[in-house]
């Protein structure tokens, strides 16, 4: 084992000890401490309600994330290519990128109800709008030497998106999808926060209601490891996908 | 007939008030090897933009084999000063890439790429990306790149400027190596008075604002050339005096640009 995991491994040994200790002596309705959270997540995880409420998290942010991926590749690449697109629609995308989305959850609420296709639609707001803006800049930041490159050797316009554009767009639009997914995982758990019928962000809003500050802290354990989860699944796939990035990583 | 003629070429920038080019003629013949030697801002690189029609000229005409020049031919290739290799490309996709946009066979394209992986000395590096090479090796397979089109006309832009005056020289003897093998006519910007006198035909002394041809210099070292059998043939010597003393007067801009020999 290397050192740093070591390190890793110590300190995170040392910060439980600490909590443990000092939960204990705390009101367990103010506070709690890890065997108490662990214990409440095995209860819950038995009964079959983490799981359900998980699955239904799980869902709404599945959708989100694969329209938002479609929605704001598509609407980047044609904004990136066509001058008129983005002149006509440039100001109305940063205008909605920079409000807080929360803003315009109780609207969505009121439009599309309570029920999943308000979640989705939720969430697909606080998801699209990296995704978009990324593909929009990496198609537009294509290297002007390569271009050049490109157009010297007689490329075709099929050619030019196949070896150029693409392969140059991608590694932005990953980091889109990277910084979508953290702001996704905050559009879940709004949106069920004000929805309050499923999901992990409703049993959070559910045990707090009813001081059960041990079972409080499962979900929110859950969408932390999520999160860690999700960032690291899409770090993974940009290396496959882009290995070239690899070297620009480490320096 | 000359292989290509540019005739009374001009182009301006900032709306006509920068002259970059003002009236440049020049005829290059078949398998002939010029170099266009000049101060930096003398428009040189201008020049081979315009040759390939990347940037687009105010006047003048271009002509290859006879035919007016108006956009980039596949027939020629052009070597960038700052490789223009693609770094999502490994090494040998890097080199097929021109074979891949002229549609040529995939077979035919896997061998010659692999004649020329062979003749750069590019051999064991063919999976290899361009960040995880030394700057002489991107540009070998810049080089390979452009001659595995088969060029009529082969462009480069001071291919060996950002290299180090080692692997430059190293560049420029395989150059010469390569061009005895494979015959092209070529057009070769640098500001290196060495390395224009090893492997130009001819040397094209430029002058700046306007940027003119001030004069045109026959090397008269005969080929198959090595630099160390340049640096000692008498030509050299003269050669290298009297282009060291128009580069100077270039640069201290004593000299009127109208001076033409």
């Amino acid at each position: 084992m290397s050192k740093k995991t070591l390190v890793r491994l110590a300190s995170l040994a040392v910060v439980l000890i600490l909590w443990e200790f000092y939960g204990r002596r705390v009101n367990p309705i103010l506070f709690t401490y890890p065997t108490a959270v662990a214990r409440a997540f095995f209860e819950l995880a038995a009964s079959g309600e983490l799981a359900s409420y998980m699955r239904e998290s799980l869902m709404v942010l599945a959708y989100a994330t694969v329209a938002s991926i479609v929605a704001g590749v598509l609407f980047g690449v044609l904004m990136g290519r066509f001058a008129t697109i983005e002149w006509a629609t440039d100001m109305y995308v940063s205008a909605l990128y920079s409000m807080p989305m929360v803003a315009v959850v109780p609207l969505i609420v009121l439009w599309f109800g309570f029920k999943v296709p308000a979640k989705v639609i939720i969430v697909f707001l606080f998801m699209v709008f990296p995704v978009l803006l990324n593909t929009f800049e990496g198609v537009k930041n294509v290297d002007r030497n390569l271009q050049e490159v490109a157009r010297s050797f007689c490329s075709s316009e099929r050619q030019l998106w196949r070896h150029l554009i693409i392969p140059s767009a991608v590694p932005f639009i990953v980091a889109g999808i990277r910084l979508a997914i953290g702001r996704g995982l905050v559009g879940m758990i709004i949106a069920e926060f004000y929805t309050s019928i499923t999901g992990l962000g409703y049993m959070i809003v559910r045990y707090a209601n009813a001081f059960e500050t041990d079972k409080l802290f499962v979900p929110i354990v859950v969408v932390m490891i999520l999160g860690i989860g999700l960032m690291w699944l899409a770090k993974w796939i940009e290396v496959r996908i882009a290995p070239w990035r690899r070297f620009d990583e480490r320096e | 007939m000359a292989k290509i003629c540019i005739r009374n070429l001009t182009k301006t920038y900032s709306g006509g008030r920068v002259v970059a080019l003002s009236d440049i003629c020049l005829d290059i013949e078949p398998f002939e090897s010029i170099c266009i030697l000049g101060p930096s801002g003398c428009g040189k690189t201008t020049l081979l933009r315009i040759v390939d029609c990347l940037i687009p000229r105010d006047g003048g005409e271009i002509t290859f084999d006879g035919q007016a020049v108006y956009e980039p031919r596949p027939d020629i290739a052009v070597v960038f000063q700052h490789f223009g290799l693609f770094p999502w490309k490994r090494l040998d996709e890097n080199i097929a890439y021109g074979l891949e946009i002229r549609g040529r066979p995939r077979q035919e394209t896997a061998a010659t790429v692999a004649r020329y992986i062979e003749l750069m000395g590019l051999k064991g590096f063919e999976k290899a990306y361009p960040h995880q090479l030394s700057g002489g090796m991107q540009q070998r397979a810049g080089l390979a790149r452009a001659l595995a089109i088969n060029p009529a006309l082969l462009l480069m832009d001071e291919p060996f400027g950002s290299l180090d005056a080692q692997t430059r020289e190293l560049m420029q003897e395989e150059l010469l190596r390569i061009l005895t093998t494979e015959k092209k006519t070529m057009l070769f910007v640098t500001h290196s008075i060495d390395e224009a006198i090893l492997l130009g035909d001819r040397i094209v002394v430029m002058s700046r604002r306007p940027g003119r041809i001030r004069e045109i210099i026959s090397v008269g070292v005969p080929r198959p050339r090595k630099i160390i059998s340049v640096r000692a043939h008498p030509r050299y010597i003269e050669l290298r005096a009297r282009l060291w003393e128009m580069l100077k007067q270039e640069q201290d801009d004593r000299i009127p640009a109208e001076t033409n020999a």
